[in-house]
């Protein structure tokens, strides 16, 4: 079997096992994996700006958030039914990330991430002063979504099925638009900006555009969110949410689709797993796993079963394009490094 | 292609035998789930890591009661299994383990959960799923205003309203043409309680003349304090959490800002902000308490402290001057004198016994009662005391003021 | 006029919190080239330790300096036993191995001296004074000239000794650095050092008025973040002088402009910063970045 097949029958075997879970799992644990879904979403959006596209974000949290309380207001300050606020929280997101990305477009590396770190700071600051709208600290507790009468499905199965079908109509897109000519253009830019140009690939429409499909994809994450928790606040979408999504692109593997939901699986997982062993040392043991993956998988959790594919494949094939240009280190020093003129 | 279609057979197999073998997991009939004639299970839900986790020793205290319980035998012969789970104070975690608890550990009531948000993240469910959501750890005068809306959840502590209520009336006894500048914690438990002591001084001469806010995330209040100190402020209300409270008990000091010095309640621990601020610069100060304080004097040799301290000691990690264990412990107090009270082993007696209780905690200030006159009386404690910080130890002041929300809800 | 004297001496005293643990940050960087996120929770463990010191009868002005050289130590011991490996790697995995120590050291804090806050003695005294009519602490004018010297004495180390020399050269090149015979190692070892002691300078610098606790740098972090990038990731003049100004603008807004009020005086240095980045990418001290085709 060739390396491909193999990755297929991969690919295949995650969609069984995902369509197995609300079947097999009483409620809670099915939550737990709703919210894998959801997260998933997200930290697809920020590894399309960041591994594909070279750029760096520690802000995706801010557009998670607009994202959910767009949904959230929708449905219960406006009566929108609920599937809808998910493609408005995703316009919604993608117009603020494009917005964004325009002036971002003059910041690089440390740079840039201060600037998205300033958007997770200040989204919770906006949302409490804005409480006339927003309820503020309060927060806004969200009728969840039920299953319909004509579907043999359980709330919480019904939930999880929903949000399985939108995760994976957007882990399609991406994965599909990373095999077209904008995808190389994207990953062309990530490569080395002036070479890119020189190939007639126009970075600023590239990179502004990367940011928002990557807000949006945020922005839908969040709304996804809201059904599945049911209520938002400015205490749910702090740094930390933006720095636990930038952990699990790395956790997951930069510039894979797939590794999104090994990242969410991590950050879904692994705390409540520490916080059980015990509740004393839950930060020593979450953030020494964290550490150990890094050591052990710097490639991230596809990198790992990628390594194992070329083990297992009988016949290895002639190395495919594609997957060369994804592994590929940038020949470039990555930008941000605030190295003066004169390196060689 | 044959190799995705066989794939996709097997895949639709597999979920059709798969479909019946789900584990349900809502129980049978019988009796109510987590209560056996050995033990009952509880569950609670607190930030142990995070920005919050000062309160885990609330949990800590309560824990320490429920395991004295158990060495004496427990209630009628159950013993009380308490399970706590982490939520780092952020609302979907507290979702997921209010879940894990219902659904998974099957817990017979929920107890103590910590702090506004994450509570009214979950009481929406845990009203739904019938599970009675008790002596939430909050002061938000939330719980208690519309026990119809959701019967199954009520809270213990006075809350704000309450607190904020005791401060007005203190001050228009002792300063009546007082002018105040507030300094608050920009969320809900700063909110409710200024909106209480502006809601309390109605009708009275007492006057906000400066309010200042400031974020969980900042570093350091001392702009703000400046710009109360510079107002023509007599009497300083400061409503923050330890951390806080300490910084502001030191910039006032700092800036020779001489006036009365209100501290609320969360901040009126000796040992979490007096002592880092500095006992000299805490003379003076004021602020309300409903429990005996573990680190004066006046209780050493009570009866009830003792216990409180042995029993810390024991099962516990806690430094017995921690205030905020005490809390735990009183709460766990009152649930054990409720499941005590219970008519029969269910969810629905064990509100009952919630709903109509008149209790002495021993842990509480004589004076102070645990009373609860039916299902439209969401405020189990309603009195506190007046303290004021002199030498090296808060002193009880004046009577046990009684601050009961009017309309009885 | 006095009121916003004092306003913007407030201003500096709190500006030169950030800038402490900034100075930590952009040491950090101008020797290793990458951003620490556990900087400042390396600082808060450090003046945990000390004040373990200090508790237990060692004078303070000895426990500070034991806990410098400590925390050089520790500084080298991570850099070599775990940093390391990561060092030539992508970039991003090591970032997010200090992610991960963020929250290990948080924790691991917690767990030895529990979550409550405690005092912290200043190095310089408590006293207050006026000075035509404007209040100042010698605990800040004090932060200001401990700043300020390490400053110079930075500069002094990089730009004036062989060994600056040689640490500047292991950040921006290594593989030519080594060839030309650097211990590229062993200079990145006295980075993170360094920093290390830097950082708890700044702790036990900050401590005293902030109140120790396992937040003490949490919130300061962030500031810090953003006075090194508004003056220059690889300036330490910059990071003093943009903590200043951090602090200063802060302050004013929050007095002057009364709809921003204190909830959104944290998005008046942020737009700032992103204003001066847009006109400035390198903030305004750092060196500007140009890369050969």
């Amino acid at each position: 079997m060739s390396e491909r097949k193999l990755r297929l029958a991969g690919v295949w075997a995650l969609v069984v096992l995902a369509l197995l879970v609300p079947f097999l799992f009483g409620p809670y644990r099915v939550g737990q994996f709703t919210l894998v879904l959801v997260y998933a979403v997200a930290i697809l959006g920020l590894n399309l700006l960041v591994g594909y596209n070279g750029q760096i974000s520690l802000g995706h949290g801010a557009f998670f958030a607009l994202g959910a309380y767009t949904s959230a207001l929708l449905i219960e300050k406006a009566d929108v039914p609920y599937l809808l606020t998910v493609p408005i929280a995703g316009v919604v997101t993608f117009v603020g990330g494009y917005l964004f990305g325009v002036p971002a477009l003059r910041l690089r590396g440390l740079y840039l991430a201060l600037g998205t770190l300033g958007l997770a700071i200040a989204l919770p600051q906006l949302i409490k002063r804005f409480d006339g709208l927003t309820e503020g600290t309060q927060g806004l507790t969200v009728e969840q979504p039920t299953s319909p009468s004509w579907l043999p499905f359980a709330d919480d199965q019904f939930l999880y099925l929903l949000t399985l079908l939108v995760a994976a109509i957007m882990f399609v897109a991406a994965w599909s638009l990373m095999r077209s000519q904008a995808g190389r253009a994207i990953k062309a830019v990530r490569d080395g900006e002036i070479p890119a140009s020189t190939l007639g690939i126009n970075l600023a429409s590239t990179k502004t555009r990367v940011f928002a499909l990557s807000a949006g994809y945020a922005g839908v994450a969040g709304a996804l969110y809201v059904f599945a928790i049911g209520f938002v606040a400015p205490e749910a979408f702090t740094v930390t949410v933006s720095l636990a999504f930038l952990a699990a692109i790395v956790v997951g593997g930069l510039a894979t689709i797939v590794g999104a939901v090994f990242g969410a699986l991590f950050i879904e997982f692994v705390p409540v797993y520490a916080s059980d062993v015990n509740d004393a040392l839950t930060g020593v043991i979450y953030g020494g796993v964290l550490i150990l993956f890094m050591y052990l998988l710097p490639d991230g959790a596809v990198g790992l079963l990628r390594r194992i594919g070329k083990l297992v494949a009988r016949r290895p094939a002639a190395p495919e394009p594609e997957e060369e240009e994804e592994e590929r280190r940038p020949a470039v020093a990555p930008p941000g490094r605030g190295v003066p003129a004169g390196k060689t | 292609m044959r190799r995705s279609v066989w794939v996709l057979l097997l895949a639709m197999a597999a979920l059709l035998i798969a479909g019946c073998g789900r584990d349900e997991e809502d129980g049978g009939g019988e009796a109510d789930p987590g209560i056996t004639d050995e033990e009952i299970k509880i569950g609670g839900s607190y930030p142990f890591s995070g920005p919050a986790s000062a309160y885990r020793s609330i949990a800590e205290g309560a824990k320490a009661y429920f395991e004295k319980v158990n060495a004496e035998g427990g209630v009628d012969g159950r013993e009380i299994n308490f399970i706590t789970l982490d939520d780092a104070y952020e609302p979907p975690k507290a979702v997921q383990n209010a879940r894990r608890l219902i659904q998974q550990e099957q817990v017979f009531a929920l107890f103590n959960t910590l702090g506004t948000p994450n509570n009214v993240a979950i009481w929406d469910y845990v009203n739904k799923q019938e599970v009675p959501h008790v002596y939430v750890a909050t002061g938000a005068s939330l719980w208690g205003a519309d026990p119809n809306s959701h019967p199954w959840t009520i809270g213990w502590q006075p809350d704000y309203v309450t607190e904020s209520q005791v401060y007005a009336d203190y001050l228009d006894q002792e300063k009546p043409r007082a002018k105040v500048a507030v300094l608050y914690q920009n969320d809900a438990f700063g909110e409710d309680l200024l909106n209480g002591f502006k809601d309390a001084i109605k009708g009275t001469d007492i006057e906000i003349v400066a309010e200042e806010s400031y974020e969980v995330t900042d570093p350091t209040v001392s702009s703000q304090m400046a710009k109360l100190a510079n107002s023509d402020a007599d009497t300083f209300l400061n409503i923050t959490t330890p951390k806080f409270g300490a910084q502001a008990i030191a910039a006032d000091a700092k800036l020779g800002w001489d006036v009365l010095h209100i501290i609320n309640n969360v901040s009126a621990s000796k040992l979490l902000v007096l002592e880092p601020a500095g006992l000299d610069a805490s003379q003076g100060l004021v602020s309300t308490t409903y429990f005996k304080d573990p680190a004066g004097p006046d209780w050493e040799d009570d009866a009830a402290m003792k216990e409180y301290k042995s029993a810390v000691g024991k099962y516990s990690r806690l430094n017995p001057e921690d205030p905020f264990g005490v809390f735990g412990w009183g709460a766990a107090a009152t649930l054990v004198e409720a499941l005590t009270n219970m008519k029969e082993p269910t969810r629905e007696a064990l509100m009952e016994a919630v709903r109509n209780m008149q209790l002495k905690v021993p842990i509480l200030l004589p004076g102070i009662e645990v009373k609860t006159s039916g299902t439209q009386d969401g405020y189990p404690i309603e009195a506190m005391q007046i303290q004021r910080f002199e030498g090296e130890n808060w002193k009880l002041v004046g009577d046990v003021i009684q601050a009961p929300h009017s309309g009885g809800s | 006029m006095e009121r916003f004297i004092q306003v913007v001496v407030d201003g500096i005293a709190t500006g030169s919190i950030y800038a402490a643990l900034a100075l930590a940050l952009v040491l950090i960087f101008s020797s290793t080239g990458i951003v620490n996120f556990a900087q400042g929770e390396m600082a808060m463990f450090s003046t945990f330790i000390a004040w373990g010191l200090y508790a237990g009868g060692v004078p303070i002005g000895l426990a500070v300096l034991t806990t410098l050289v400590l925390s050089f130590i520790a500084g080298m011991v991570i850099e070599r036993g775990l940093i390391r490996h990561f060092e030539g790697g992508q970039e991003l995995t090591l970032v997010i191995v200090t992610l991960g120590m963020f929250i290990l050291l948080n924790s691991l804090a917690g767990w030895i001296w529990g979550f409550g806050n405690r005092s912290f003695p200043s190095l310089f005294g408590d006293a207050t004074f006026t000075l035509g009519g404007v209040r100042l602490t010698w605990e800040s004018i004090g932060i200001v000239a401990v700043l300020l010297a390490v400053v110079g004495l930075l500069f002094l180390l990089f730009q004036r000794t062989k060994i600056g020399l040689a640490m500047r050269a292991a950040a921006l090149n290594p593989e030519s650095s080594g060839l030309v015979g650097v211990r590229v190692g062993r200079m990145l070892m006295l980075g993170w050092g360094l920093a290390a002691a830097l950082g708890a300078l700044a702790g036990v610098l900050v401590a005293p008025r902030l109140f120790l606790d396992v937040n003490l740098m949490g919130s300061v972090l962030i500031y810090a973040f953003a006075a090194a990038a508004l003056g220059g990731f690889d300036s330490a003049i910059g990071a003093v002088i943009g903590g200043w100004v951090i602090g200063v603008t802060e302050n004013l807004a929050g007095t002057y402009i009364d709809f921003i009020g204190a909830d959104l005086k944290i998005l008046v240095p942020l737009v700032i910063i992103f204003v001066v980045l847009l006109v400035r990418p390198s903030g305004l001290f750092g060196t500007r970045e140009v890369a050969r085709v």
